[in-house]
């Protein structure tokens, strides 16, 4: 029986609360219209996400290249064949390392950010709405932007760097860090939106009480801010680890993966292996992987955050 | 107001002005004739010229593909916030057994990566015809943007007191009525919030429109950007100002509606 259903029945007994005192022996009826209410949302669901993930697990139990009329049952096959595949895990560590960097930066820019931002008194509209810029533009344009910026003899980066000639997406070692440079320019505005919505809602007297006693700058900072945005900081770590995990745009556009496997993670291995080189079943394999990661992280996150909030 | 605490502000001011630099950097590129873009300096054009915009409109597929996103996107936020808004009001207010389960694969479905189920989406979506067209899109982005607009208003209609609806039952209203004269007039600035995060999201959404579009039927803007076509040598100018007409409707959302845009943001993310 589910939570709310045992507070109808609640209401049944102790015609006090609820909407269920005006029409006592409806619960039946309310269920149909409930039912009727979510069911148009469900089967849209169920036909868009719960379908096609249920699909994507058997198409990873296949080897199905369309091609060649290729589509036979090969068990685990696909999965036993990223285990040792060097291409793959290239691919995860491109993942980890671009996640990992790209929400460290974020995360620290971030509270910066909200911090100037909360101290400002005029023009925190014109503040706000020149850093949310770089959260709201599409990631392709993002991506667009950042390819001009990073060009070898007319990008304002080399031009900034004193006229040097650097080959940003094309150097190995420079193209991962110009990936994550871009994306967390992106979606640094994201965390510090979050921050900066918490800090607003501490009450100035904390601090003042906090100076009365005579704590320095610093001080307030690790003992009061920094506690305060503990919990905040744990969303949007989550939100930005999931979407770090699960991206794909700005590296799709802005290097296609390249140079020499140095940008391509996990997504975008998925996505040429499925539309480029056409073998869906070792594509849906990654895809399913992906998933798995996600999902994982998810968990982890939920009960940390769940972990966070008993105390207080 | 003390002249450190101006002086502070204008910093910040300037600082946020820098951010967005690679923007602005990318709008001062769209108007340098074509003779200036490869040569730095000088850092501003000798004279401005439109003549990137004139060879977008003319020459390229980004005024369809400005169509084909306004279209896609508008749908999607119809048909999302149509059937969102019956689910949420029932999962917030009425006993649907499996509620809780229900909450749940709403909530994970949120996180699910595109790249898991563009393959299957791909197959299903040809499977019914609906390969580059509108409808196609509006689908697949629906996967993404019901589940949070369901998310979204659950959390906001149960916050509306339940004894507003109980008056109009006393007044003889029915579930459909309340939903309509009570619930729909209290969560409108809920529902304009979750609209425009879910118009960002498709107006945005690059991976399904690039796999699913076939040709400028369906091809969404930033499609039409990331094909941008150039033979022997990219036209730097051109693409920066597509992507200068791609983001005019975030920058009217970010500057214009920003109150309903962050509502939604801080919405999405801290409600439990």
């Amino acid at each position: 029986m589910t939570p709310r259903a045992s507070t109808a029945e609640r209401s049944q007994s102790a015609p006090t609360s609820g909407h269920l005192r005006f029409k006592p022996a409806s619960r039946t009826p309310l269920q149909f219209t409930g039912l009727l209410f979510v069911a148009p949302a469900l089967v849209m669901l169920a036909a868009l996400t719960v379908y096609p993930s249920v699909w994507v697990l058997w198409l990873s139990l296949l080897r199905r290249v369309p091609v060649f009329g290729v589509e036979s049952f090969v068990g685990l096959a696909n999965y036993a064949f990223l285990a040792t595949d060097a291409r793959f895990w290239n691919a995860a560590r491109v993942t980890l390392v671009f996640t990992l960097v790209s929400v460290g930066l974020e995360l620290v820019l971030g509270v910066l950010v909200a911090l100037a931002l909360a101290a400002q008194r005029r023009g925190r509209r014109v503040a706000l709405s020149l850093l949310l810029l770089a959260w709201a533009l599409p990631s392709v344009v993002t991506a667009k932007l950042f390819e001009w910026l990073y060009h070898p003899t007319a990008g304002l980066v080399n031009f900034l760097l004193g006229g040097r000639s650097l080959n940003w997406l094309g150097d190995p070692g420079l193209a991962l860090p110009g990936v994550i440079l871009a994306d967390a320019w992106r979606t640094m505005p994201f965390v510090a939106l979050l921050c900066y919505a918490r800090l607003l809602a501490i009450p100035p007297e904390i601090y003042e009480a906090a100076q009365v006693d005579g704590a320095g700058r610093l001080a307030l900072f690790t003992r009061i801010t920094l506690p305060i945005l503990r919990g905040v900081l744990l969303i949007a770590l989550l939100f930005r680890t999931l979407d770090a995990v699960r991206a794909f745009d700005i590296m799709f556009v802005l290097t296609g993966g390249g140079p020499a496997g140095t940008t391509e993670t996990l997504t975008l291995y998925a996505y040429r292996t499925l539309f480029q080189t056409l073998q869906f079943g070792l594509g849906a394999a990654i895809g399913v992987l992906v998933f798995g990661v996600v999902m994982a992280l998810a968990w982890g996150f939920l009960r940390a955050l769940r972990v966070e909030e008993r105390p207080a | 107001m003390s002249a450190r605490g101006r002086l502070r502000d204008a910093v910040v001011l300037i600082l946020m002005t820098l951010y967005a630099g690679p923007f602005f950097w990318q709008v001062v590129t769209s108007f340098k004739p074509e003779s200036e873009l490869l040569v730095l300096p000088p850092l501003l054009p000798s004279s401005p010229t439109l003549a990137h915009y004139v060879a977008v409109f003319e020459k390229s597929l980004v005024p369809r593909a400005l169509v084909n996103s306004l279209g896609v996107a508008g749908l999607t936020v119809l048909l999302a916030v149509a059937l969102g808004l019956f689910a949420a009001y029932a999962l917030a207010r009425l006993p649907i057994p499996g509620r809780g389960a229900l909450l749940l694969l709403i909530a994970a479905s949120t996180a699910f990566p595109q790249i898991t189920t563009v393959s299957p989406l791909y197959l299903l979506l040809r499977t019914l015809g609906l390969r580059d067209t509108w409808a196609g899109l509006v689908l697949a982005n629906t996967s993404f943007a019901l589940p949070l607009i369901i998310w979204l208003l659950a959390g906001f209609i149960r916050e509306i007191p339940e004894e507003l609806e109980e008056a109009a039952f006393l007044d003889g209203a029915s579930r459909v009525q309340v939903l309509r004269w009570v619930i729909l007039p209290l969560t409108a600035p809920a529902l304009a919030s979750a609209a425009l995060l879910t118009f960002l999201m498709s107006w945005n959404e690059f991976l399904f429109a690039y796999t699913l579009s076939a040709s400028e039927a369906s091809r969404t803007v930033p499609v039409a950007i990331a094909l941008f076509p150039g033979v022997f040598e990219v036209p730097w100018g051109d693409i920066a100002a597509a992507s200068i007409l791609a983001s005019l409707p975030p920058i009217a959302i970010v500057v214009g509606l920003q109150r309903y845009l962050i509502r939604g943001v801080l919405a999405g993310a801290l409600r439990e």
